[in-house]
């Protein structure tokens, strides 16, 4: 079967002072059709540059990316961005409708109904009128969730949608966003830095490289759905998983730090030589 | 789910959000002034200072309250305020514009900006003579030289608004395939608009200097032409009459923009 999204030989330079940086190298990827993709990988890796360019906010430098547009009574992407994104000049109800109004495809009452759903599901219906200066961080997270459900598009595409709520209420988006997407099936590629978080929700897992990103390895999520996350975290297999990743992390994470110290080191040099 | 929203609604719903503090309160703002004027009228009775140039306050609020029963006080008030009016209109609506303009598109940006730069930093004041010289003494002169100064704070300030906007909410936009127009009009226009009343303020202040200093010179009649009079005939209660209503003006000019922007702009907050 045709990928949903194929991305080949992606890398990515951009002009910074004194010379280029390489944030992504030769990075290949498929994504099957309702497929739910997580990547994980260390910070500074290029996985918000990767997941922009599938989003067409960004150009590849070099290499491809094709992505499938199936229904175009469906916007392709639908993106929930790591830093806060939510208009400030737009009620909470209207965030969420913006997604079906700028594209012109809001369809009365049941657009509004939609709306009113997705607010609901994460838990921001009696905040309908609000002003996101009168919500809190978590709130206007939530918001950028429902805006991009919203627009039921072909690609989710998640940037850290979770990492700045609390426990109880990313637990609640997690189960949420487990049952939505079993319910829609769209494809997803959702980026996190919690390895549980990606083998709670994915069919698979990418671990990435340290900087210049590029794939390291591929994990098949073999668990099946619908998914109950209590149990499945009581589970050895799910342990065993997340251990397995997690040594290929530290080794990345690592190196990381490395580069970065090595970076600042070869900068003092400079300046002190 | 149902069990689930209870636990996902438990919020502190913030109904009355604590507002920021930008006003003092009135009693407090008054305070100072207040205790201004009555030093000053104690002065003046006492003959500490010179009532021909300082007149007590309060002879000056009777000479003003005289003046208000004349036509002429209200007539001045009239013509003030629609040549601010239509000067204003003739000179905001373009610099809007073209500040929104350079905002967005570069080519824009690139005519106008070093015209702008180049021109701004001429106190408009300085342009008086040329303005008399080319519209005379009518009417056009005075919309001209009060257009000038609002043209350049408005195309500054839209500008700056546009350009201010933060990147993500634009990317919002293209990536949901935004068409150019949408983006401009959900994203750029609403995103600038703090950044066009910060101009609409500014310009209050500077148009009334400007019509009052041409009305100084090339008028006979507005409030700037009485304050003028007042001084070449040596009226001098008159004269600060003259400038208590000018201050009472820029007051609740500023004021008038203030409420339209917490009225249009409920999201800042404030
Ligand atoms: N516009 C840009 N100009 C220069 N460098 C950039 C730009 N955008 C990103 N980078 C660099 O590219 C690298 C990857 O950035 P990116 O935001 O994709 O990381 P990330 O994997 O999402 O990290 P995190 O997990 O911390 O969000 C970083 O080293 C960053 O400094
Ligand atoms: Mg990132």
């Amino acid at each position: 079967m045709k990928p949903k999204i194929a991305i080949r030989n992606v890398s990515r330079f951009f002009d910074v002072k004194g010379g280029t940086f390489q944030a992504l190298r030769n990075v290949n990827l498929e994504v099957g059709a309702e497929q739910f993709l997580c990547i994980v990988g260390p910070s500074g890796c290029g996985k918000s540059t990767l997941l922009r360019m599938l989003g067409g906010l960004e150009m590849a430098s070099t290499g491809d990316i094709s992505i499938a547009h199936d229904n175009p009574a469906r916007p392709l992407t639908a993106m929930i961005f790591q830093q806060e994104s939510v208009f400030p000049w737009l009620t909470v109800e209207k965030n969420a409708a913006y997604g079906l109004q700028v594209t012109n495809n809001w369809r009365g009452a049941e657009s509004a109904e939609r709306v009113t759903y997705f607010l609901e599901k994460t838990g921001l219906l009696k905040f309908r009128d609000f002003y996101p200066y009168q919500l809190s961080g978590g709130m206007k997270q939530r918001l950028s969730v429902a805006r991009a459900f919203v627009t039921n598009p072909e690609i989710l595409l998640m940037d850290e949608p979770f990492a700045a709520l609390d426990e109880q209420n990313k637990l609640l988006l997690q189960q949420e966003l487990g049952k939505l997407w079993e319910e829609f099936r769209s494809t997803v590629v959702f980026i996190t830095h919690s390895l549980d978080e990606a083998v709670l929700l994915g069919d698979r897992v990418m671990v990435m490289s340290s900087a210049p990103g590029h794939i390291k390895q591929a994990f098949d999520i073999p668990f099946a759905r619908p998914r109950d996350f209590l149990e499945l975290r009581q589970q050895d297999d799910f342990h065993h998983l997340t251990r397995q990743m997690w040594e290929l992390l530290r080794q990345e994470v690592e190196a990381a730090r490395a580069q970065e110290a090595g970076r600042l080191s070869q900068e003092r040099a400079r300046r002190n030589g | 789910m149902a069990d689930q929203a209870a636990v996902s609604h438990t919020e502190h719903v913030a109904e009355t959000p604590p507002p920021r503090k930008r006003r003092l309160p009135l009693p407090t703002a008054a305070l100072s002034p207040l205790a201004l004027l009555i030093l000053w009228e104690i002065a003046a009775r006492l003959g500490w200072i010179e009532v021909q140039f300082f007149p007590a306050p309060t002879t000056i609020a009777e000479t003003f309250w005289q003046m208000t029963r004349t036509s002429q006080f209200w007539s001045d008030i009239g013509i003030s305020l629609s040549r601010m009016a239509v000067g204003f209109t003739m000179g905001a609506v373009p610099g809007l514009l073209v500040g929104l303009a350079m905002g967005l598109f570069r080519p824009a940006r690139s005519v106008f900006q070093p015209l702008i730069a180049a021109i701004y930093p001429l106190p408009k004041i300085a342009l008086l003579p040329l303005i008399l010289l080319i519209f005379g003494l009518g009417e056009m002169s005075k919309y001209v030289i009060v257009a000038i100064g609002v043209f350049f704070l408005m195309a500054i300030n839209s500008m700056a608004g546009v350009m201010n906007v933060p990147a993500i909410y634009f990317d919002v936009a293209r990536n949901l395939k935004a068409s150019r127009w949408k983006m401009y009009f959900t994203v750029a226009l609403p995103g600038a608009l703090p950044g066009i009343f910060t101009g609409l303020r500014i310009c209050v202040g500077t148009a009334l200097l400007l019509l009052v200093a041409a009305e100084f010179v090339g008028a006979n009649e507005g409030i700037g032409y009485r304050v003028w009079w007042a001084w070449s005939v040596f009226w001098v209660k008159t004269m600060y009459v003259g400038f208590a209503v000018i201050a009472l003006l820029g007051f609740a000019l500023t004021y008038a923009v203030e409420y339209l922007e917490r009225r249009f702009l409920p999201w800042q907050g404030r």
